[in-house]
């Protein structure tokens, strides 16, 4: 699945809403808000994570496998859009 | 400003050693078996100036790495563990002090305990919690630029002889669980009042009592930086490897009685090699393997140490999780293998070669911060990652 950049979004916020574990409810977060902020523990951001890879089927590589990825729901989506652009045949 | 004798880090490790044989070991017994806290050794550690090695040389301290703390903490756990515990955990403190954004309050501070050689705790847990350092119940109060807090904690190890206690609580009363930041409690806005006691099989002089802390100040106490980011970059990685030290000097220090034992038999019968002697070759192998392991994890922090992308990488929380687990299994093997070689010798508590206070000690290193609790978490993060592409 790739889709539109509002598609991504939608897809990430489904995914973080599902496994994140937040204290607050996800649409009451702007794009840019900190998700470790929100509630987020690094536990359950594996779990978002593993959503993330099925939803996409992506893989997120090592080097993505750091907070600054994960901190808001644009920083994933720079890494989703990163990896699901490797993925598409040219 | 005072001058202390430690005035460069290169002799930090040797001096820790000097103070280890004069002012350690001849009080470790004793600070054993009445579970006290070993102030002589506090007292000249204090007086080295051993107390502001992280602390940089420009607020008076040494500017020392974790590799020279790490070995001045081996040095002394081969005389008593829980001194080196002691010296360990101040100097996490400290670590997470200067490794972070700071500002004029805490910088102050930094030079205080330099000039004054003050002891820093921490309190890190907190009753209620389940032993999960990751969340906190209580949280900090601010207002009109002081804040209050108050954190009820089954343990601040030696929190009755600290000069000041490094806390976690929620960043403001509406924060999650998580969302914790470090807060500098210090006198006069600190009060600390035992909840419990401390008498435990190992690590005795340690002091762990429970207690309830009441902490408030300027709000500048509040480290600026979230504990997340202090815990991934500085708090897990030097906690794992500084404690991963002591066990070392444990394990050390029993390899040692260990050898002494064997060549003790061997002078008996020159010539006929003792029944313990393949065993000691064993176990000195075991032991080598860990010091690889432990001091290979101190020089990684340091060449590593302002990357602080890779330290707050999934990957560097598996391996320090993996380093504080398998190094707290190999002191429990590495004793009680030299228990063995011994023998009698060494499970009776009047010899020379007596194992007790090291075996009891050793124990200790796999419960503190379970490793029950950081397999699970390696076990959920290593569900992710690897490229397995």
């Amino acid at each position: 699945m790739t889709g539109t950049r509002t598609d991504i979004t939608a897809s990430i916020r489904e995914a973080v809403a599902a496994y994140g574990q937040l204290a607050v409810d996800v649409q009451t977060l702007a794009d840019t808000d900190d998700l470790f902020h929100a509630g987020l523990t690094s536990l359950a951001n594996v779990t978002v994570l593993l959503g993330l890879e099925s939803a996409f089927g992506i893989e997120f590589p090592e080097r993505m496998l750091r907070r600054s990825t994960f901190e808001s729901i644009s920083a994933i989506r720079s890494a989703v859009e990163e990896l699901v652009g490797e993925n598409e045949p040219t | 400003m005072k001058t202390f004798a430690a005035t460069s880090r290169a002799d930090l490790a040797a001096r820790a050693a000097a103070i280890g044989a004069t002012c350690v070991a001849p009080f470790a017994e004793e600070v054993d078996e009445e579970s006290r806290f070993p102030r002589e050794a506090v007292d000249a550690l204090r007086d080295d100036g051993q107390l502001s090695a992280l602390v940089p040389t420009r607020l008076g301290g040494q500017g020392a790495s974790i590799v020279d703390v790490a070995e001045a903490t081996y040095r002394l756990a081969t005389h008593c563990a829980s001194t080196a515990m002691v010296y360990a955990m101040h100097h996490l403190g400290v670590a997470c002090l200067v490794r972070h954004p700071t500002n004029e309050l805490l910088e102050s501070y930094l030079h205080e305990l330099a000039d004054r050689q003050l002891l820093l705790a921490s309190a890190t847990t907190e009753t209620g919690t389940g032993g999960d350092v990751g969340s906190s119940i209580c949280a900090v109060e601010r207002s009109d630029g002081r804040f209050r807090l108050e954190k009820q904690t089954p343990v601040i190890s030696y929190g009755q002889y600290a000069d000041a206690v490094l806390a976690t609580a929620r960043r403001t009363i509406d924060s999650p669980s998580n969302d914790q930041v470090l807060v500098l409690c210090a006198p006069p806005g600190l009060s600390l009042e035992p909840i419990s006691g401390w008498d435990a099989l190992g690590f005795r002089g340690t002091c762990s009592s429970g207690f309830r802390l009441v902490a408030e100040g300027a709000d500048a106490a509040v480290l600026p930086t979230p504990f997340d980011v202090i815990s991934a970059e500085t708090n897990l990685p030097v906690s794992h490897i500084l404690w991963s030290h002591v066990w070392l000097g444990l394990a050390g220090a029993a390899v040692r009685q260990a050898r002494s034992y064997v060549q003790s038999e061997a002078r008996k019968r020159p010539g006929a090699t003792p029944q313990g002697a393949l065993r000691l070759a064993e176990l000195d192998a075991r032991y080598r393997q860990m010091a690889g392991l432990v001091r290979g994890a101190a020089r990684r922090f340091d060449e590593m140490a302002d990357d602080r992308e890779a330290l707050s990488s999934l990957d560097y929380a598996v391996e320090m999780n993996a380093l504080k687990v398998s190094a707290s299994r190999l002191v429990v093997d590495v004793v009680g293998g030299a228990l063995l070689i011994c023998g009698m010798a060494g499970y009776r508590q009047d010899s020379p070669f007596s194992l007790g206070r090291l075996l009891r000690d050793a124990y200790g290193a796999v419960l503190m911060l379970n490793n029950d609790r950081l397999l699970g978490a390696n076990a959920q993060l290593l569900l992710v990652g690897g490229d397995r592409r």
